[in-house]
């Protein structure tokens, strides 16, 4: 490993940065508040030669993703980045794109949905579009944002999976945020990330038909694929870290990542930089013997069904801590989390939703607090609370 | 290609389990497995007697399914007709007529 | 007998053309316009070609597992999305380095002057080296003709019914050649498929233009116009030689006009001649007569000729 440069870096310029790592052939993106400043810095990446990549000055964020699906189509390593109703105006495409194979990765921004408006941080933009195909990672620094872009790479084009990747920064939380951020050399990246080489794409040596029609007798099987591919990656996605802890020095920990889960009676589990918050709470409880837990999902999809059993199984009383909600019913990491749980073969914990942070709203040190006091009290009947 | 168009694959079986499917939503250009002779109610016949070789059906056809493979002369490939009937009407020489097949 | 101006001198002729089948046995309807276009269009683009097809007829038709209609390297784009998948694949063949393509899109003109004109134009302002060709069957025909921004006024569709008190579309067609000038495109030209030479000869100046090309193809339906799978190409020449439709060219900022009628032929007969203008009366065509003359009279004083 060559020795890595340290920078100070805020979360959309270390994306910036691993993207120019990853040499992506081209990018076709639209500017929207929090992910300017990735499409900014990678122009100047661009204009100074540093980067040589094809740079699409798309008219829309449907047009950004559409760009990009016809690069990959061809052959090429494309990158995108959106956020909340940018990421919304290209949702078609992001079916297009996971349903076509096309290993697309994009950074998105995560930001409060209209309406109202607000262009502050919340998780409703991806957490809505779950069910769209698209690996979905979220980050919980610049760093492991920077790390992440370059992952995304190795995944998203591995044979088995071929399936495009969303890679989620809080909105300004992660995204405007500076912190020291360890930049990987380019031969060391060179050196981890192969090109990429596909099947699946348009070959003036032998011509192809791509992104065709499918009826009744066929369109099934083609889906279960896709489905298959990205339940598949799970096993990829831990491969490519212990081959980027090996490299680069830095060991991920796989779909979710724990902290005194084994005895914990009472966790909290979340997504994002929230976790940062819930970190030292859950030191100050424990140095006061209080048996706390904290769970940091990272791949929504595919979904750590077991991971998460795993990590809850002993536990007496689990609050998901989200920054979405669906409306009528309940937040969709709980919905997700409670799915798990139901298979679980002991007696699963009691399970509250905390709906909170839309929108931006803060959430501090003492609120986590109250959450941890909040799942020590007997159950109210209540499952969803807004906090 | 070794022929100018593409032919009705007769050997295709259809996939039955996963594995036998593409991998992505790509698949082999000119790749065919129906014909569609069975939408005609007309079929084109060409007077060789009457044709300068002028090849302006072969140019009008929307199916282009009149070739220029014969030495000299003009075949049309009946598998995938349609009967519509632009060649014999915009046939100078009126070298084609249209002949109605179900009699 | 006025000779016809053309911005490229070199005239294609049948001999020339390719034998080559690029679009073959697909289920288009017979004596469909559009896919004529899309047929020839690939014969002068050649085996190098990337066609990008939206949603629409020539989609629907050419490429449903396992029967690929198309011998080329095909690929179905979203429906608002032709203009921008093709300036990808342009961009990720430029950046992986292949030589000698054309990156071809055929959008019908729901595709193009409704929900694709934003992807257009910006695919014309980023002057991506692209060929984008709008065949144009004045409706939504792919999805049981449904009326567009490019259906004629007068027109009869599903969705602009004529009836007792409204008489079928009620709106002019958009401008769409003039459209794309206005955004200082590099190469526009109109064409239809029964002036195929006329045709041919714009496919190959569109080939050879280092920019953005816009080739607008006037493609009769049968199914959707009403009138008999045979005549396709005499109704496209028919449009042309009433004055309907005009044949041109755009480039440098000028217009030319490639071919002006001596005589206009009847409207009436071209209009009449179709199930989707029958209802039209008197005054209903008198109207249409009133614009395509005063329409011929700005084109015959502001362009070459």
């Amino acid at each position: 490993m060559m020795p890595a440069q340290k920078v100070f870096l805020s979360g959309n310029e270390a994306v910036a940065a691993g993207v120019r790592l990853a040499r992506p052939h081209v990018i076709a993106a639209y500017p929207i508040t929090p992910q300017t400043t990735v499409i900014e810095r990678l122009a100047e990446m661009v204009e100074d030669e540093s980067l040589k990549a094809e740079y699409l000055h798309v008219e829309s964020e449907h047009s950004a993703l559409s760009a990009c699906i016809g690069a990959s189509a061809v052959g090429a390593r494309t990158f995108t980045a959106t956020s909340s109703q940018g990421l919304l105006y290209m949702a078609e495409c992001l079916h297009y794109a996971s349903g076509g194979r096309f290993p697309v990765v994009m950074m998105n921004a995560n930001r409060s949905l209209a309406l109202p408006w607000n262009i502050y941080g919340d998780q409703r933009d991806s957490l809505s579009l779950l069910d769209c195909g698209w690996i979905q990672v979220y980050a919980e620094d610049a760093q492991e944002s920077l790390d992440l872009i370059i992952q995304a790479y190795a995944i998203a084009e591995h044979p088995d999976v071929l399936t495009p990747m969303m890679i989620n920064l809080d909105g300004f939380v992660i995204t405007h945020t500076y912190e020291l951020v360890s930049l990987p050399s380019q031969e060391d990246v060179d050196a981890f990330l192969p090109p990429f080489l596909t099947t699946n794409k348009m070959d003036l040596d032998h011509p192809m038909s791509l992104a065709f029609t499918a009826g009744p007798a066929y369109n099934q099987a083609f889906k279960q694929l896709q489905h298959q591919a990205v339940v598949s990656a799970s096993k990829i996605i831990c491969e490519v870290e212990e081959r980027f802890g090996q490299r680069f020095g830095r060991n991920y920990p796989g779909l979710l990542e724990t902290l005194y889960c084994e005895d914990a009676e009472f966790i909290l589990v979340t997504l994002g930089s929230v976790a940062g918050t819930v970190r030292p709470v859950v030191e100050k409880l424990r140095s006061l013997g209080e048996r706390v837990g904290l769970v940091r999902i990272r791949y929504m999809r595919p979904f750590p069904d077991t991971e998460i059993r795993n990590a809850l199984a002993g536990a007496k009383a689990v609050g998901v801590l989200e920054k979405d909600i669906s409306f009528g019913y309940e937040g969709t990491v709980f919905t997700n989390v409670n799915s798990a749980l139901m298979r679980a073969k002991v007696q699963p914990p009691r399970l509250l939703n905390f709906v909170g942070g839309l929108g931006g709203k803060d959430i501090s040190a003492e609120d986590i607090e109250q959450l941890f006091l909040r799942l020590k009290r007997p159950d109210d009947g209540e499952t969803v609370v807004f906090i | 290609m070794a022929m100018n168009y593409p032919v009705r694959q007769r050997s295709f079986k259809p996939p039955k389990d996963l594995a036998e499917y593409p991998v992505g939503i790509a698949f082999p250009a000119g790749h065919l497995v129906e014909t569609n002779a069975s939408w005609r109610s007309h079929r084109p016949v060409l007077d060789a007697g009457k044709c300068t070789n002028c090849r302006i059906c072969w140019l009008l056809c929307p199916d282009g399914v009149i070739h220029t493979s014969k030495p000299g002369g003009l075949e049309i490939d009946y598998d995938y007709c349609k009967g519509c009937g632009i060649c014999a009407k915009e046939c100078r020489q009126k070298a084609i007529r249209m002949e109605n097949e179900a009699l | 007998m006025v000779k016809p101006l053309y911005l490229s001198e070199k005239k294609i002729s049948i001999r020339e053309l390719s034998d080559r089948e690029f679009f073959y046995g697909h289920k288009a309807c017979p004596g469909c316009g559009g896919s004529l276009a899309l047929r020839l269009a690939l014969k002068v683009f050649g085996e190098r070609s990337y066609a990008v097809v939206p949603a629409g007829c020539m989609s629907a038709v050419g490429f449903i597992f396992p029967q690929m209609a198309f011998t080329c390297n095909a690929i179905i784009s979203t429906f608002p999305g032709t203009a921008s998948m093709l300036s990808g694949v342009a961009a990720g063949a430029r950046a992986l380095g292949i030589k000698d393509f054309h990156a071809v899109g055929f959008a019908g003109d729901g595709g193009t002057a409704d929900i694709g004109l934003q992807a257009l134009s910006g695919a014309i302002d980023r002057h991506d080296k692209i060929i984008y060709i709008c065949y144009d069957n004045e409706a939504y025909m792919n999805t049981g003709v449904q009326k567009s921004g490019l259906t004629p006024i007068g027109a009869r569709t599903t969705t602009s019914p004529a009836g007792k008190r409204l008489k079928g579309a009620l709106t002019q067609k958009k401008p769409m050649f003039e459209i794309v000038a206005a955004h200082g495109v590099d190469y526009a030209a109109t064409a239809t498929v029964g002036n195929p030479l006329d045709y041919l000869r714009k496919l190959d100046h569109a080939s050879k233009v280092d920019g953005t090309s816009y080739i607008h193809v006037f493609a009769p339906c049968p199914v959707g116009w009403g009138y008999d799978t045979a005549d396709t190409i005499a109704v496209a020449k028919n449009a042309v030689d009433c004055g309907l439709w005009y044949l041109a060219e755009f480039s440098d900022g000028k217009f030319t006009l490639n071919h002006k009628p001596e005589e206009f032929a009847s409207a009436e007969n071209y209009l009449l001649g179709q199930s989707r203008f029958r209802h039209l009366g008197e005054e209903d065509v008198k109207d249409i007569l009133a614009e395509r003359d005063a329409k011929w009279s700005r084109i015959l004083k502001e362009w070459s000729v």
